[in-house]
């Protein structure tokens, strides 16, 4: 990947508040669950973002596609192909320019049928694309017929896949689009996001499968409590803790069976009681005074980005 | 094909339910009756008039009246076997033929109430479903509350008072024009008539579809798929009629036809403020004048109606839900 090409997506201190009301009082209450977040994505490449489940990930891919709920409130700059991106350019890039893969058969509709569901609501349908697809992912012949309910978990994969790629997105954010699928068919997905990324769109793969995101990412953002701590190339990740930068990136790789099968004291913080100063502080064992002064900035070292003062 | 015979099978359930609801209801009727201070013999002497102490003891041995009331019940359910319902007391002719001819003018009141009610209610139901909190929203929403809190009965006096009345914009009651032969009555003529009533009945039970599409369309547009469609581009237009009316409309319909007992509960009432000839002002009459079989008839057959009602509202679950449809295959 050439460094000096233009990012397709620049997420510079994204934050995001709810209001909330506490209780039965009617006190408004602000829960921030995403705070300083910056991210970059280029053309022509897999972005992986890592993170155990609460730390902001899924909340990502509404923010950039603008569809928060009302009570969420947005700071920060994101800047899609050097444009500021407002709410109106937004509701243009939804599902022609920034598809995306939902998490579960959830977001499907439980009365339409798969074939339609999937076409869209833009005319004219791309049917054939879409048999081609379902060909592709070896769905049976009769799954546009079938309604989401009775679809196996596989199969409800591969669907809410092809609903993604058959629109001609540039940016394509896949939230957890691999559980539940066999390896041949997570393979299968992943070769396509692949493909993509090779014919210059960008992929973000939202995942805690840590593994998969080592294997076909280009990069790995590792996401915890709603900020990223560490952006670096994958390789790192897959050369071990003395090429990572974080204390939390490296007691993930511990955590991983194959490695040390290590597991990290503590929790992750909730949103709303967040710690002082550095978010993995009260878990980190290189903790000093200092790191309780203010949430450190993001800075480049050795060839990726991390938020950490003593990181080297 | 196996959904139709799953549907056959559900179809002869449901029908084999309803005979044996109608049973029970035939039991429990007979049996209040049977409680009851009504005396259906002095009712039928004091129509005829002149009947001596001696002839009225006859009437009695006729009629069986000190029979045991199951010998009672179970010759009144033979004959009811043979399609005979008996002789209204009060009207002097079978009761089958009054229920008839009444349930016609009832079943237009109710019909219009109900694709009145129906409609308007569903519609004003996703206008505040998607400007929910919104001025609209807010506004209806106050309406459907006071529509409900209000009693029927002085509903249709307050449509009577300024629209008969004061207006004259609608007759004061009846079916019909008085003074005027049935046959010459056009149908503009008996749809001026009927409009009020409907108004009434309608304004009773369209609260309730309004607010439940309401409260149901708010659910599906804060659902993951709505979501997803959103993040797809969908409009919020594009949104309500891809997805929001296809998980409505169901629902919707099933209230609409199991609300047959309220519907017609209100046609008692409605029928009664604006002195129109259905089945509910019949029902009343025949209650207030010991009409026994009269009253047992329509009881029987307001029970048939309401259970054919719940029956289309069960079997349409079938038909149209997929996910109960083809739960099987």
């Amino acid at each position: 990947m050439e460094e000096k090409k233009q990012p397709l997506l620049e997420i510079e201190d994204l934050s995001v508040t709810f209001k909330m009301y506490d209780g039965g009082a009617l006190e408004q209450k602000q829960l921030q669950v995403i705070s300083s977040l910056s991210v970059t994505v280029y053309p022509g490449e897999i972005l992986a973002i890592a993170g155990s489940s609460g730390s902001g990930k899924s909340l990502l891919a509404s923010a950039i596609l603008g569809i928060l709920p009302g009570n969420a409130e947005v700071e920060g700059r994101m800047i899609y192909e050097g444009k500021p991106m407002t709410p109106d350019m937004q509701k243009k890039l939804r599902g022609s320019e920034i598809a995306l893969v939902p998490q579960s058969i959830a977001y499907l509709d439980p009365l339409m049928k798969i074939g339609k569901q999937v076409d869209g609501h833009k005319k004219p349908y791309p049917t054939q694309k879409r048999k081609g697809l379902f060909k592709r992912f070896g769905l049976p012949e009769k799954t546009p017929e079938l309604y989401p309910f009775q679809l196996s978990g596989g199969m409800a994969r591969r669907v809410l896949v092809s609903t993604a790629l058959v629109e001609d997105a540039r940016l394509l954010i896949a939230d957890e689009p691999t559980p539940g699928m066999s390896l041949d068919q997570a393979k299968e997905a992943l070769s396509m996001f692949r493909q993509m990324a090779d014919e210059g769109k960008s992929v973000i793969l939202i995942t805690h499968d840590i593994d998969l995101a080592f294997d076909v990412a280009d990069r790995v953002a590792v996401f915890y409590a709603g900020t990223t701590v560490e952006c670096a190339p994958a390789n790192d990740f897959k050369t071990g803790p003395e090429a990572l930068r974080h204390p939390y990136s490296k007691a993930l790789w511990r955590a991983l069976p194959q490695n040390d099968f290590e597991p990290i004291e503590g929790f992750q913080p909730y949103a709303g009681n967040l710690p002082k100063g550095c978010l993995f502080g009260p878990r980190c064992s290189c903790k000093t005074a200092e790191c309780e002064n203010s949430v450190p900035p993001m800075r480049e070292i050795r060839g990726g980005e991390v938020r950490c003062i003593h990181a080297t | 094909m196996r959904t139709s015979s799953r549907i056959a099978r559900l179809f002869i359930e449901n029908i084999l339910k309803m005979v044996l609801l109608l049973f029970a209801v035939s039991i429990i009727a007979f049996v209040l009756v049977n409680y009851s201070p009504v005396d259906p013999v002095q009712q039928y002497v004091i129509g005829v008039g002149g009947v001596s102490p001696e002839q009225r003891l006859q009437l009695e041995e006729y009629w069986g009246v000190n029979d045991p009331p199951v010998e009672r019940y179970m010759n009144w359910l033979s004959a009811l076997m043979h399609g005979d319902f008996g002789t209204s007391l009060l009207y002097r002719r079978p009761v089958i033929d009054i229920i008839g001819e009444r349930f016609v003018n009832s079943f237009a009141l109710m019909l219009c109430a109900w694709l009145f009610s129906g409609i308007i209610g569903f519609i004003l139901g996703c206008v505040m479903g998607m400007k929910k909190d919104g001025i609209v929203d807010r506004m209806v929403k106050k309406i459907c509350y006071i529509l409900s809190s209000v009693p029927t009965f002085w509903l249709g006096l307050i449509f009577l008072l300024v629209f008969a009345v004061e207006l004259k914009w609608f007759p004061l009651g009846f079916s019909t024009p008085i003074g005027m032969l049935d046959e010459d009555v056009t149908i503009w003529q008996r749809l001026h008539h009927l409009f009020l009533p409907a108004l009434t009945l309608s304004l009773m039970s369209f609260a309730n579809i309004a607010l439940h599409t309401r409260q149901k369309l708010i659910d599906v547009l804060e659902s993951e798929y709505v979501l997803f469609a959103r993040a797809r581009g969908e409009s919020e237009f594009s949104i309500l009629r891809r997805h929001g009316l296809r998980n409505i409309i169901l629902p919707a319909i099933t209230l609409q036809f199991a609300s047959f007992a309220e519907l017609f509960g209100g046609s008692v009432i409605a029928e009664n403020v604006f002195s129109y000839p259905g089945l509910g002002s019949a029902v009343a009459a025949a209650g207030l004048n010991s009409d026994v079989p009269l009253l047992l008839g329509i009881t029987l057959f307001s029970t048939l109606f309401v259970a054919v009602g719940n029956m289309i509202a069960n079997t349409l679950y079938g038909v149209i839900d997929p996910q109960i449809r083809e739960a099987e295959d």
